[in-house]
């Protein structure tokens, strides 16, 4: 039997590889298109930093929607002002919802528990009703920030003389960042966040945040100041946050007040839990799934449903397509809640935690082993 | 100062159903130690409790329209006005107030549908996982209501006797311009009457005394003989209720639709904070409170020296409060202190 203890390097390697042939595996199963690919990425990206915090420290947040939102405004005001390059949007993405993550960590990682929770709620939705109301010159409301025709772009305009007609696009220096070429543009970066995720797990600076997770009590009383520790870890899952918002305006740049929502911040949430709280690939692993189903249950509608069921004689259909419509289509969000509670009850540990009972069950058929202690995690409350 | 007291008076009502859901949420979290993400979308059962029987009361079926002679002209008629001509309309009036008929028993069977089926199994597990399990459940039963109700909010009508507004200026020597609409002081009314009613029950019944005393330590309770889970059960049922009467009195004031259930929640779980975990007085002043101070921000007066004010003020209090106040308003010590 193959020995499942990969060591980190491998590790890191076939995350690359999977996510490089992305295009290629996913043809079969009907996902391989770049759109999706792309979404399949910057969720992966959110989920990641998200778990940076839940994971190590077991810290909820339920304002992470925040920094998603604020990093989309910004990129999309980068193209609007400086350049259509991705460089620097993504870039003022990360500052920006960084600084966000810094105000708001500061203020509300006084609190722990569910304390904290309802803080960085309350911050949240306090940025989306402002970013509604008052904010409404930066953000514009409802009709959401969008490029147009008469944007200053001062540093384009500096170097291309030609007028273009209709909106310009994103490029990457002259690439243009749509279909593929946005995708692997993507692709890298999750990458390179994968990989700056993995440092901080296997580093003294994530050990430390474990401990805190553990036993915080116990931490401070050996001397230790963990706020500055639960601070970085808050803003470098902001930054990560405002990263996965400032790719989104890439792949299309529009930035609405709907991303900062607090139903987004649940759906990072679920990702993660889908996946597996404070697991390396878990977060990616769940955000995937997530938009993949998402992806293809929303397009069914009846038609397609009675297709699928053509199968059955019509009594028994004209039962069974009602039924199962409520589910699919414009109801996905049902399934999701419904899977989302069968998650935590049965599974807390996410797909992770399953795939490795399972690992664990067919071990034990080869050779009895003795049972193995793992130490129990307390999250910080 | 009419200005000043209409701008209270706005605010009660708003303070009301936060304080009514607060109130169960601070029931539920005292004695079962959940945090229930799900009370939003118990309040927003209730509302479409109200919104059933109301179109149960007016099953209608096609009539001859006799008032228009030139050709035969059919007309929706409940059937309720058919068969009682008298008492029909008189029902189809008062189709709210009296929808609280259903909602009890509903409501009752959901709370403990809900504790036995689902809440009973995360007693012991941590916050984090009983915050998300319920987040999933109200996603869940928001989904249900969505798809049997549709999208747009429903609108209700109060009986017609309380259709106008009330000249409360003038009872209390106030200017005339003064006036509130006779369903939000009935609003007020039935939620003092609620409120009361649970505080009576938790402070002058033996059984509240149990329930009281479990809430502070229950494993004594339990060794005492008294089977204390069974007692927590009906609390959870009692505090759904509570919900669902916010809910289905709500419905005049504003259209009930599938979402008005998170809408309320995120704002309850600021007043009950506020308030002060676990204190059940904290959550109906915090609620009163953060009602009123919400009215006043909405001024014109106050928004064009703080424009977007109104929007943020609630969320602005409680960051302040709790950062300044570590237990809220009324917390009391060792419970959930961080």
């Amino acid at each position: 039997m193959m020995n499942f203890t990969l060591n980190d390097t491998t590790r890191f390697l076939l995350f690359a590889a999977v996510i490089l042939t992305m295009p290629i595996w996913l043809i079969p199963l009907g996902g391989g298109y770049p759109d999706l690919m792309q979404k399949f990425a910057i969720y992966g990206i959110f989920a990641i930093g998200f778990n940076i915090l839940f994971g190590l420290t077991g810290y909820l947040s339920f304002g992470h929607a925040a920094f998603l939102g604020v990093g989309s405004y910004a990129a999309v005001w980068s193209f609007k002002l400086f350049t259509m390059n991705v460089i620097p949007a993504v870039l003022f993405g990360v500052l920006f919802a960084g600084l966000l993550a810094f105000i708001i960590g500061f203020l509300s990682l006084r609190r722990s528990g569910i304390y904290f929770s309802i803080l960085t709620l309350a911050f949240a939705q306090m940025s989306y009703n402002l970013a509604y109301s008052v904010l409404t010159p930066v953000t514009y409301g409802e009709t959401g920030l969008q490029l147009s025709q008469q944007d200053p772009r001062l540093i384009d305009n500096l170097f291309i003389e030609e007028v273009s007609t209709g909106l310009p696009s994103t490029t990457l220096f002259g690439i243009k960042m749509s279909g593929y070429s946005g995708f692997y543009f993507c692709a890298v970066i999750l990458i390179l966040c994968f990989f700056i995720s993995m440092r901080i797990f296997r580093s003294p600076f994530g050990l430390m945040l474990k401990g805190i997770k553990s036993n915080q009590n116990r931490m401070k009383y050996t001397g230790l100041n963990t706020r500055p520790y639960m601070l970085t870890a808050f803003v470098i899952s902001g930054m990560y946050a405002g990263l996965a918002g400032s790719l989104l305006a890439v792949t299309d740049p529009l930035a609405g007040a709907e991303r900062m929502q607090w139903t987004a911040s649940g759906e990072v949430v679920l990702m993660t839990i889908l996946g597996g709280v404070g697991t390396l690939v878990g977060p990616m692993l769940g955000a995937g799934l997530i938009k993949y189903f998402e992806n293809i249950f929303s397009g069914f509608d009846n038609n397609v449903l009675t297709n699928a069921f053509s199968f059955l004689p019509d009594s028994v259909a004209e039962v069974v397509v009602p039924v199962v419509g409520l589910f699919v289509g414009g109801g996905w969000h049902l399934t999701l809640g419904i899977l989302f509670v069968v998650i935590v009850i049965y599974l807390p540990g996410g797909i992770v935690e399953g795939l490795s009972r399972l690992m664990a069950m067919l071990r034990k058929r080869e050779r009895p082993v003795n049972g193995n202690m793992k130490p129990q995690d307390q999250p910080g409350e | 100062m009419d200005a000043i007291f209409l701008q209270i008076l706005n605010g009660l009502d708003k303070g009301a159903a936060y304080a009514l859901i607060a109130l169960g949420l601070t029931l539920v979290f005292g004695t079962l130690g959940i945090v229930n993400f799900a009370h939003g979308a118990l309040f927003m059962l209730g509302a479409f409790c109200a919104v059933s029987f109301n179109k149960l009361l007016t099953i209608s079926t096609k009539v001859e329209d006799k008032t228009v002679t030139l050709f035969k002209a059919y007309k929706e008629k409940p059937y309720l006005e058919i068969w009682f001509p008298d008492a029909g309309p008189v029902l189809i009036d008062f189709a709210i107030p009296l929808s609280i008929l259903l909602a009890i028993p509903v409501m009752i069977f959901i709370g403990y549908a809900m504790e036995r089926g689902l809440i009973k199994h995360f007693y012991k597990r941590p916050h984090a996982e009983q915050i998300l399990v319920t987040f999933g459940l109200a996603i869940v039963i928001q989904e249900v209501i969505k798809a049997y109700f549709g999208a747009n909010p429903i609108p209700q009508t109060a009986p017609d006797i309380l259709a106008g507004s009330a000249s409360v200026g003038s009872w209390i020597g106030l200017g005339e311009s003064v006036v509130y609409p006779w369903w939000r002081l009935v609003y007020l009314v039935f939620s003092g009457v609620i409120i009361f009613g649970v505080f009576a029950f938790l402070q002058f019944t033996t059984y509240g005394m149990v329930v009281r005393a479990g809430m502070r330590d229950r494993e004594t309770v339990g060794l005492l003989g008294i089977n204390i889970e069974k007692r927590f059960t009906i609390v959870f049922a009692i505090a759904t209720v509570v919900a669902g009467l916010a809910g289905v009195m709500y419905t005049p004031v504003l259209p009930p639709d599938y979402h008005m259930g998170m809408d309320f929640l995120v704002l309850s779980f600021v007043v009950v904070v506020v308030g002060g975990m676990g204190s059940l007085g904290g959550a109906v002043l915090a609620g009163f409170l953060l009602g009123i101070v919400q009215s006043f921000a909405s001024m014109t007066e106050v928004k064009a020296i703080l424009p977007g004010i109104d929007q943020i003020i609630i969320y602005l209090v409680a960051v302040v409060i709790l950062l300044t106040l570590p237990r809220g308003l009324m917390g009391r010590a060792g419970v959930m202190d961080d």
